[in-house]
């Protein structure tokens, strides 16, 4: 550690390393200096001047924000000079300021509204008529209010530095400068709204939260982001069993502030028209609504009959429902329904990965990794929190990061080495670049479905041969695309049929599909088959089915999802939308009415199964009920590898498109970069 | 978007002067040389310039839109700046700037009709010593009158 810095701050003794800034080093022992630009993990801007502080033998006040420690620094932010330097410059910000909280979205968590009330002038001397223009709506996600707009560069930062998308700007001079965006009246960037939750006060807003509610009247639901597989946290607000709004403003979970579009605004598929709220049973050729007893008799009923008989079944899981759900429904399908063609669509080769090498990355490891190698995939598309923290970690730690992709891609901004490659060709590339990683003292890899089969084993072995600590990352598609893979929803090993094997089995008797759409681009062989389908949405699979149950969506239930870096965290149940039951609900009730027991479907109790019974995953319950991150250990022995490895396939998502999800999100598809594309 | 072979080289080397990493520090000169020579920095030449630098386009308009001297519009041959910041004020910039507006029949940042002349109202141009002060395009004119002011648009008509 750095050598330490002693100095006091308002007569209290400090020690901080050489470099702390001030503002920090003050926060340490409790005294909060006031400050609008000041924005940890930024670039330092010294823009607002809110946080003015006395020093010795300094002839004027200082910024302490950019003010690093010094030896023997005395240092006042209590004296009469800082209280009026505050005061005026809070009167300033006032100028033009329409104070207009009272409908203004940020009342009530503004920081110019604290700032007023803990520091400010009560009063004015400026009776200026005060300059007004008016709101822009630079795109649907993203407003601008100019007079409440302090000019603090938090929100260019964030878009530039934190995203690299570099969309806004300052324009202008004095009292006319503001935000302007880069498409000169209108954005074309991430519509991440990073830069709407980073505003201090309520000059940006979003489009789809703006004048919906006052913040007080919501309750916060911190749970996991049920798009990506990167596992972002989000807290929902809520109000009367409708999400408000989604954000990460209070910085808790593995994403810090970030999220995507999909993790703050896509959460509306929740409340889509096209929701189903009832069970649908085919009468006559015709999906009708019945009641859930009817349609849960009719499923029992078939099953019963088909396992009595022999019959075959198949059973397809989800990328999206929880470690509970996908355990207890390979459970019932290896115990109940005595099959082993289980699969789910797969997204990425994990069950090779987790096959060949216990070395796994944790999202934190790439913030911190010396150097990053990511390999076929367009990460700031696909994987909008990877992107984020290898950035950060260049940013902050100069990090180099090495790419091999099919086309131009976001991190070429800073990448240390890349090497573009036809589709088919990534092994190539990666050889291509062995002397400059060789040389890095240790490397993450980030790999997507380009690697799969034997090409993750040559992978790992080429990481192995660079004789440095090198640890690796599966790209996933979905929120539980790990779990789904770690809890067994592939097909057994030595006759268990995989997805399309399924589809293309003209014998089948029961095809049962929860939460997946196999039938969007597949067709089911079998003419005869039963079809049950679980969904939230009538799918093009929904469609062929004989039943099917409305499932509640991840925002609706509790339970657990892992990251594509395994990370293992908690669901909260943000709100109740009728006639849906989660999927581990109705799990529970088929096998009741089927008169079998297979424990209890309640996701606590199932949990504990999981840990005791599933490798890796014997997480502290503490961490995951806290709301923390448990991380999924790397099985002992290595795993099997399920089926055929080479079925595994991304959906190649960009930030606005998200399988089912997504296309019943409106403000995903609102945006003008939708659909978007990769490698552009 | 192709500049004449001496822009080019001038803009060359303003970059090289920059230590490397830090071309974007020559922004402000190679955009103003880039308007000496179009006119008015259009959107073309704001895209070529952003894209020598590596930076954004929306990042040169931030410097173009805070500095007055850089334009997005042309301005006309002669381009009068007429200071009526405090010093110039006392010794009648004020009036200055009014007659000048009679004179041409345009207002700030406006152009003639044929476009020969420009006129804004301009903040401190450093010459307080001689209030009132001007420019014309980057030519100074001190302890102005609005009798001078009439000789020297008299002059700039009879040029052409
Ligand atoms: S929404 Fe995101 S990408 Fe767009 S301007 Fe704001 S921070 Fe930048
Ligand atoms: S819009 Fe908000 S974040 Fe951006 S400069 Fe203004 S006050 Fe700061
Ligand atoms: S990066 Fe993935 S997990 Fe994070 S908010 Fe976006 S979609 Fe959700
Ligand atoms: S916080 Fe120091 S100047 Fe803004
Ligand atoms: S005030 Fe006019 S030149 Fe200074």
């Amino acid at each position: 550690m750095a050598d330490l810095v002693r100095l006091t701050i308002d007569g209290k003794p400090v020690e901080a390393p050489a470099g702390t800034l001030v503002i920090e080093a003050a926060r340490c022992i409790g005294v909060e200096i006031p400050a609008f630009c000041y924005y940890p993990g930024l670039s330092l801007q010294a823009a607002c001047r809110m946080c003015l502080v006395e020093v010795e033998r300094a002839p004027k006040l200082l910024a302490s924000c950019t003010l690093p420690v010094a030896e023997n620094m005395v240092v006042r932010t209590d004296t009469p000079a800082v209280k009026q330097a505050r005061r005026s410059m809070i009167e300033f910000l006032l100028t033009n300021h329409p104070l207009d909280c009272p409908v203004c979205d940020k009342g009530g968590e503004c920081e110019l509204q604290d700032m007023v009330f803990r520091y400010g002038a009560g009063e004015s001397r400026f009776s200026e008529v005060k300059q007004h223009v008016e709101e822009k709506r630079f795109s649907p996600i993203v407003f601008f209010d100019a007079p409440r707009c302090v000019l603090c560069y938090r929100c260019v930062r964030i878009c530039n530095e934190g995203l690299g998308v570099r969309a806004l700007g300052i324009v202008n001079r004095g009292v006319a400068s503001e935000i302007g965006p880069n498409r000169g009246d209108r954005l074309e960037c991430d519509e991440c709204g990073a830069c709407i939750d980073i505003c201090p006060v309520g000059a940006l807003t979003s489009g789809i939260y703006r004048y919906q509610t006052r913040p007080w009247e919501m309750q916060h639901v911190g749970t996991i982001c049920t798009f990506c597989a990167n596992g972002c946290k989000t807290t929902l607000g809520v109000r009367n069993h409708r999400i408000i709004r989604g954000n990460n403003r209070d910085r808790s979970g593995i994403n810090g502030e970030f999220l995507c579009i999909k993790g703050r605004y896509a959460f509306d598929f929740v409340h889509s028209e096209e929701r189903l709220q009832t069970p649908l049973l085919r009468v006559n050729g015709e999906l009708q609504p019945v009641s859930w007893s009817r349609a849960l008799a009719a499923v029992a009923e078939k099953f019963t009959e088909v396992k009595a008989r022999g019959g075959k079944f198949g059973v397809i899981g989800s990328n999206h429902t929880t470690n509970e759900e996908n355990y207890f429904l390979q459970k019932f399908a290896r115990q109940a329904l005595g099959t082993g063609n289980i699969d789910h669509q797969r997204t990425g080769d994990v069950a090779t990965l987790l096959g060949c090498t216990r070395s796994l990355a944790t999202v934190a490891d790439l913030y911190s990794t010396k150097a990053a190698l990511v390999v076929g995939s367009d990460l700031a598309q696909q994987h909008p929190l990877y992107a984020f923290q290898l950035r950060a970690n260049w940013r902050h730690h100069q990090a180099r990061v090495y790419t091999v992709t099919e086309g131009p891609v976001r991190e070429d901004q800073y990448s240390a080495g890349r090497a573009r490659v036809q589709r088919g060709e990534e092994l190539a590339g990666v050889e291509r670049l062995r002397e400059q990683l060789k040389a890095e003292p240790e490397l993450v890899i980030l790999f997507g479905d380009a690697i799969q089969g034997e090409a993750v084993r040559k992978l790992v072995a080429f990481g192995d041969s660079l004789g440095i600590p090198v640890k690796y990352v599966c790209l996933l598609d979905y929120s539980n695309s790990r779990g789904a893979a770690d809890m067994g929803l592939t097909p057994e090993p030595g006759g268990g049929l995989t997805l399309p094997e399924m589809l293309a089995a003209w014998d089948l008797d029961v095809l049962w599909v929860v939460g997946a759409n196999p039938l969007k681009n597949g067709e089911l062989a079998a003419d005869g088959a039963f079809v049950v389908v679980q969904d939230l949405f009538l799918t093009e699979t929904a469609r062929r089915a004989d039943v099917v149950l409305p499932a509640a969506s991840a925002y609706e239930k509790s339970g657990t999802v892992t990251s594509a870096t395994g990370e293992v965290q908690a669901l909260r149940a943000a709100l109740k939308v009728m006639g849906a039951k989660p999927d581990l609900e109705i799990f529970g009730l088929i096998a009741r009415e089927m008169g079998i027991d297979l424990g209890v479907a309640m996701p606590e109790a199932v949990f504990e199964e999981i840990r005791q019974t599933v490798r890796g995953y014997n997480v502290p319950l503490p961490v995951i009920a806290a709301g923390g991150a448990a991380q999924a250990l790397a099985p002992e022995a290595p795993v099997a590898a399920a089926g055929r490895a080479d079925l595994a396939e991304s959906a190649r998502n960009t930030l606005f498109t998200s399988g089912t999800l997504g296309r019943y999100s409106k403000a995903l598809n609102s945006v003008e970069e939708a659909p978007g594309g990769l490698y552009r | 978007m192709t500049f004449s072979p001496e822009l080019e080289t001038r803009l060359e080397t303003l970059m090289r002067s920059c230590p490397p990493g830090r071309e974007a520090s020559a922004l402000i000169p190679m955009l103003l040389y880039a308007q000496d020579e179009t006119g008015a920095l259009t959107s073309e030449v704001v895209e070529e310039v952003a894209r020598r630098l590596g930076i954004t386009p929306l990042q040169a308009d931030e410097v173009i839109s805070y500095y007055s001297m850089l334009r997005r519009r042309p301005a006309g041959r002669h381009h009068l700046q007429i200071c009526t910041n405090v010093s110039c004020m006392l010794r009648g910039g004020q009036e200055l700037y009014g007659h000048a507006c009679k004179r041409l029949g345009i207002r700030n940042h406006e152009v003639t009709a044929d476009g020969e002349f420009s006129l804004e109202e301009a903040e401190c141009l450093g010459a307080c010593s001689w209030a009132p002060a001007m420019l014309v395009n980057y030519d100074y004119h001190q302890d102005m009158t609005p009798e001078k002011l009439d000789r020297l648009i008299d002059s700039l008509e009879k040029k052409h």
